[in-house]
Order: structure tokens, then C-alpha cells, then sequence
């Protein structure tokens, strides 16, 4: 009975703290959907792509070249690419799905985004008690029904909230972000990873397909491993000084 | 029809294919003590990532300049992020400064 209670308890902790997300992916749905329909895309085909590929960016980047007339595999290949992340993040989880049972993974699998893996990793470090299936499906089935959801809703009414990218509503994810990223920085070698990632972030913005994103994450990761090795190489200097 | 049908199956398969593949395997993977120490800087690298490319850029353009309210909002979440522990306040104070900053600049 405890145990239920506890996991009630972190589904909806974990909804609650997805609010921001959830309200920074809505104006992206919605200017999906009237998107779709301004290309002259069917209703379903715009509701089948958000509820079976689920992937914000791809989306978009299907639909303009589906509009282009690029051939399907090319879209596909491009989609496989601006997703390539998504491995970075299942692989920084795999600790925690040893112990999730084999069917559970599947819909956890596909309604991984940037927005639940950066909650949840945040959460499962600062408290490791926490029931990882309830939080992650929590906030992840949430972002899953939000989308779906706005997507339909933009194909009908999108053309008519066409200010509604200048809102910048994306600053709840930034905001959102910005706060996990502090609460993360604990050792030089992390704002080693800090800098280098937003400096190579500057630099390649203009990369397609996310791979500045992906480049720019590995100099970051990389960088962040080096201080760290040179500092465990350092340590023992210093006791040596501090002995003599 | 049947174009639109092979483009979804296909955007199904590489955008599952990423995220299940290295779960699927977790049980059995054991993953080597080089990676295990990269993947926490995972979060700081993407995150900063995400934060950069969408706060520091205008339509397009570098805008490290005062009239972006999106730094504003970010100073301004940073900041209490270091203050204090409470992530809502974080978001509200970083929202309520952009908000402010749209407005006025």
C-alpha cells in the first residue's frame, strides 16, 4: 500500500513539474498542425505523425520536405539524423532501466524527448528513491497527450494564432533548463563542459539536422572528462605538497 | 496514400529504433567505466546546448544584446537557480524577468 502511494505520489510530482515543458512544446504543436494543413496534408496523417513518430523537430523538417517534393528516403534519412540524440540520452538511462521489466521499456522508449530526460535524470539524482518508471511515464505520457492533442487542434485553428511563435513562449524550456543545468554543477570539470558546450553551441548553429547540437554535446562531454582526469591527476600532488 | 504510409513506418522505425535499441539492451549491457563517467555530463552538454542555440539567437542572428529578452529571462533564472533549491520559483522568476524584458526593451 506504501508503495502504491509512492508512486502515485511521483506521477504526479513528475506531471506537476512538467508544466513548463508541456506549456513551452504547446505553441511548436500548434503551429505543427497549421503547418500540415497550410501544405495541404489530411487531418490524419498530421495526427498519425504526432502520436506515432513523436518527434518535435523531425516533424517539421518532414513536413517542408514532403512539401519540397524530397524523395521519402532522403526525408527519413534526415529524420534518422536530427534524432540521433535521442541514443545519447536512452544510453545515459540504461542504468536505470536494468531494473524496468521488458514490456514497460517499449512505451517508455517512445515517448522519450528532450523535456523527460532532462527531468528525469535531474530528479533520479537529487532524490534516487524516487519510483523511476512513475516519474519518467508521468511526465513523458503527459508531454505524449499534450502534442497529440495540439497537433489536431493547430490544423484547425493554427492559421489563426500565427503570432503565436513571436510570444517566445519557449523561454518556460529555457527557463526550465536553465535551472536543471545550475542544479547540476557541482565540480570544475562541469562548467568545463558548460562553456565548451555553449561556445561550440554558438559556433555551429547554423549546422543542419542538429548536428551542431550533437558536436557540440560531444566537445562539452569530452572537455568535461579531461578536466576531470586532469584534476584525479592532480589530487595526489597535492596531498604530496600538503605532506612535505 | 501509400507514400505517405511508407514515409510514416519509416520515420517510426528511426526515431524508435535510437531510443529503444540501447534500453532494450540495458539488461545486458554492461557499459564500460570511461562511458559511464562521459554520460553525466550528458545533461550540462545538451541542456546548454538547447539553452544556447534558442536564448542567444534572434531570427537567425547572434543577439547578445540587452534588447533579447531571452537573456534577461535566462540571467534571471540562473541567478535564483544558485539562490535556492525551489525549480517553480526558478521558472517563474526567469519567465516573469522575459516578460518584463519583452516589454520594456
Amino acid at each position: 500500500m506504501f508503495i502504491h502511494k509512492n508512486i502515485r505520489n511521483d506521477a504526479i510530482t513528475s506531471i506537476v513539474q512538467s508544466i513548463p515543458l508541456v506549456f513551452a512544446a504547446t505553441p511548436f504543436a500548434i503551429v505543427y498542425g497549421a503547418l500540415g494543413e497550410s501544405l495541404g496534408m489530411s487531418f490524419w496523417l498530421i495526427i498519425a505523425i504526432s502520436m506515432l513518430v513523436f518527434a518535435g523537430a523531425s516533424q517539421f523538417i518532414a513536413l517542408t520536405l514532403l512539401a519540397a517534393g524530397t524523395p521519402i528516403g532522403i526525408i527519413i534519412f534526415t529524420v534518422f539524423l536530427v534524432n540521433i540524440r535521442h541514443m545519447l540520452y536512452a544510453i545515459s538511462l540504461v542504468p536505470q532501466f536494468k531494473q524496468v521489466s521488458s514490456w514497460v521499456r517499449i512505451p517508455m522508449a517512445y515517448t522519450l524527448t528532450d523535456e523527460t530526460f532532462a527531468i528525469v535524470t535531474n530528479k533520479m539524482q537529487q532524490q534516487p528513491n524516487t519510483h523511476f518508471v512513475a516519474f519518467y511515464l508521468g511526465s513523458a505520457l503527459f508531454m505524449y497527450c499534450n502534442w497529440a492533442l495540439w497537433s489536431g487542434i493547430g490544423f484547425y485553428v493554427g492559421s489563426e494564432f500565427s503570432g503565436l511563435k513571436e510570444l517566445g513562449l519557449e523561454i518556460a524550456m529555457v527557463v526550465a533548463f536553465a535551472g536543471i543545468v545550475v542544479s547540476q554543477l557541482k565540480n570544475l570539470s562541469h562548467y568545463a563542459c558548460l562553456l565548451v558546450a555553449g561556445i561550440a553551441a554558438v559556433i555551429s548553429i547554423d549546422w543542419p539536422h542538429q548536428s551542431g547540437l550533437l558536436f557540440s554535446a560531444f566537445a562539452g562531454i569530452a572537455t568535461g572528462l579531461v578536466v576531470e582526469y586532469q584534476q584525479g591527476n592532480d589530487q595526489p600532488d597535492k596531498k604530496g605538497e600538503h605532506h612535505a | 496514400m501509400l507514400d505517405s504510409i511508407y514515409l510514416v513506418l519509416g520515420m517510426v522505425l528511426v526515431t524508435f529504433l535510437p531510443r529503444y535499441l540501447p534500453i532494450a539492451l540495458s539488461s545486458r549491457l554492461q557499459l564500460p567505466p570511461l562511458l559511464v563517467k562521459a554520460l553525466q555530463y550528458v545533461p550540462i552538454a545538451v541542456l546548454t546546448v538547447i539553452i544556447v542555440q534558442t536564448s542567444f539567437f534572434q531570427g537567425g542572428n547572434l543577439s547578445l544584446h540587452y534588447s533579447n529578452p531571452f537573456l534577461w529571462g535566462l540571467a534571471a533564472a540562473v541567478a535564483c537557480a544558485y539562490i535556492q533549491k525551489n525549480m517553480l520559483l526558478t521558472i517563474v522568476v526567469g519567465m516573469a524577468v522575459f516578460a518584463g524584458a519583452k516589454t520594456f526593451f
